[in-house]
């Protein structure tokens, strides 16, 4: 079962949530916590995992053979992502641009084209005391973000997941959701909050995924996010509410179910509340 | 014309706190709401919209079923999983995998497959009590693939090259992918504001990085910094280190949560010790920008 944990404004609590929660239920199960985060992957500084293996994730890129190119253009016509232009008379590839589709080469008349893997980033796994552990690490100065979400899910080998999603509501976010058997959505009491969990709430209903909400830093701001989500009828699945000891125990990158063990229980019970929420 | 990108790394730092702030401190400008998948400035400058546009996302591919021969070519030749045997026999292209290469279009032999055009989401010039507002809204699932962000920061210069401004003030995406990397190009001062936390400044290292890849000059604030001050000092370490600087400080305020809470921009009204930070910021950032 995987359980993806969103929200469509960052910073309100999403690596929180799926750490502590991961970490709860692994006393009890094999768990396996994916940071799908990959342009800022912030799962590891809580769990501190040991990370023993690596790989790369690559695309295949085209490279022009300049001998052999006659600059007759099919390749930049057939691209969609503008990534190759005919400079002179011969083609000329931007890398950062190509998404990897191979159809340049299909229709490239003189065999000029050729496919050479590219780096996008990296996946590390390994474990943080019973949690199997994967992140991915996009290249810094790489746009494409996509393929290393996948790369992270295909590492899943334990029956729990938890996948800890990226901000907002866009490609790698449907990337990480897609396949999920419900959403946790974190959001937050602030205009901000409600605006951008509307937007989440949007896509998880448009994937079709059972979704409830975690309304973090509770009792500051307003009360407009619970009663959206009354009228909704969306569960509010757990409160945590601000409290600077949770800002400092989480600013120093230790899990809130380590420094306050009543909180184990709530974690547990929002694990019961998502089982109650699934599709049957 | 001067350029200055708010940013972030990690999401939920504030951003658009201080963009707003800004906003509402500096004359002659045009702002901007890079943002497109959470855009939320607009939340606090009240926009009236004047202009409405859509915006077409690159087209996906569709298959027609009563077309299609169930020969599996799409299938074969798509790297991104979008093309599906459906139990009939028949393909069925994922519009959520799609990446629009459109292979399968040229492989199909019944001609089944076709790219309808999309809208994908929509861009808006509005008015502000504080200027010009350029904002946008991707529908949810849509690839944000920086070509909104190109939209949204081409418009907000031609309105400033129209209305006469010397700046203009974008509020970034959090990340450093695509939409941020779009935001990035051509600036003139990224401001990247953290958060005394360790995934804040994990995530500011990343954001150092990439501003060097591009060769743009970052300066660092440092939010809610009394929540962790040993944490503060930590990040000021480093960026000295690494060569840029902290050009400010906002203490935790209820009141900069209230201001957003009642919509409006945190340096109006009666200011409390977190305003006062952001307008001794901005002077700053205004001075290092030169306006």
């Amino acid at each position: 079962m995987q359980v993806a944990v969103a929200s469509g404004k960052g910073g309100t609590g999403k690596t929180t949530v799926a750490v502590n929660l991961a970490y709860v239920l692994a006393q009890e199960m094999p768990v396996e916590l994916l940071d799908c985060d990959v342009e800022e992957p912030n799962a590891h500084l809580f769990l501190h995992p040991t990370l023993n293996e690596m790989h790369e994730v690559k695309i295949l890129v085209p490279e022009v053979e300049r001998s052999r190119c006659r600059g007759c253009g099919r390749c930049a016509e057939a691209c969609a992502f503008n990534a190759i232009a005919v400079l002179g008379d011969k083609a000329l590839v931007f890398p950062e641009l190509c998404h990897g589709c191979g159809g340049c080469v299909r229709v490239c008349p003189a065999q000029a084209l050729r496919e050479e893997p590219r780096r996008l980033g990296v996946i590390q796994s390994g474990s943080s005391g019973p949690v199997s552990f994967v992140q991915g690490r996009l290249d810094v100065g790489t746009p494409l973000v996509v393929p290393v979400v996948h790369a992270v899910k295909e590492q899943s080998r334990e029956k729990v997941t938890i996948l800890d999603a990226p901000p907002g509501t866009s490609c790698p976010v449907v990337a990480t959701l897609t396949g999920s058997d419900y959403a946790i959505l974190v959001t937050e009491p602030s205009p901000f909050g409600l605006n951008d969990l509307k937007l989440a709430v949007e896509l998880v209903r448009e994937l079709g995924i059972p979704h409830g909400v975690v309304l973090n830093r509770a009792g500051l701001g307003t009360e407009e996010v619970q009663e959206y989500c009354h009228h909704e009828g969306i569960p509010i699945l757990l409160r945590i509410p601000f409290d600077r000891r949770f800002a400092e125990t989480i600013a120093h990158g230790r899990l809130l179910v380590e420094d306050f063990p009543d909180w184990r229980g709530e974690f547990r019970a929002l694990w019961d509340r998502v089982q109650g929420g699934l599709k049957v | 014309m001067k350029q200055l990108l708010i940013l972030s790394g990690k999401g939920g730092t504030g951003k658009t706190t201080v963009a707003g702030a800004f906003a509402a401190l500096a004359s002659d400008k045009v702002l901007a709401d890079c943002d497109v998948d959470a855009a939320d400035l607009h939340l606090i400058l009240a926009p009236e919209r004047v202009e409405t546009h859509d915006f077409s996302a690159l087209p996906k591919a569709k298959i027609d079923p009563v077309l299609c021969s169930g020969g599996g070519m799409c299938a074969e030749v798509c790297r991104f999983g979008g093309a599906q045997r459906e139990a009939e026999g028949k393909y069925r292209i994922d519009q959520f995998v799609c990446e629009g290469c459109r292979v399968c279009v040229s492989v199909c032999p019944s001609g089944a497959i076709s790219l309808p055009d999309r809208l994908a989401g929509q861009w808006f010039i509005s008015t502000t009590r504080f200027g010009s507002l350029v904002h946008a809204r991707l529908k949810p699932g849509e690839e944000n693939s920086g070509k909104l962000v190109a939209q949204v920061r081409k418009a907000a210069t031609e309105l400033a090259e129209k209305e006469g401004k010397n700046l203009i003030i974008i509020d970034g995406p959090p990340g450093i992918g695509c939409p941020v990397i779009a935001s990035l190009t051509g600036v003139d001062l990224v401001l990247a504001v953290t958060e005394p936390t360790v995934a804040g400044q994990h995530d500011l290292e990343r954001l150092l990085k990439l501003s060097r890849h591009f060769n743009i000059d970052l300066q660092v604030v440092i939010n809610k910094w009394d929540l962790a001050p040993g944490a503060s000092d930590a990040i000021e370490r480093y960026a000295d280190r690494e060569g840029t600087t902290v050009i400010g400080r906002i203490p935790f305020d209820a009141g900069l949560v209230e201001a957003t809470a009642a919509g409006l921009p945190s340096v109006e009204g009666r200011r409390g010790p977190g305003a006062e930070a952001i307008v001794s910021l901005w002077e700053k950032v205004s001075h290092r920008l030169g306006v």
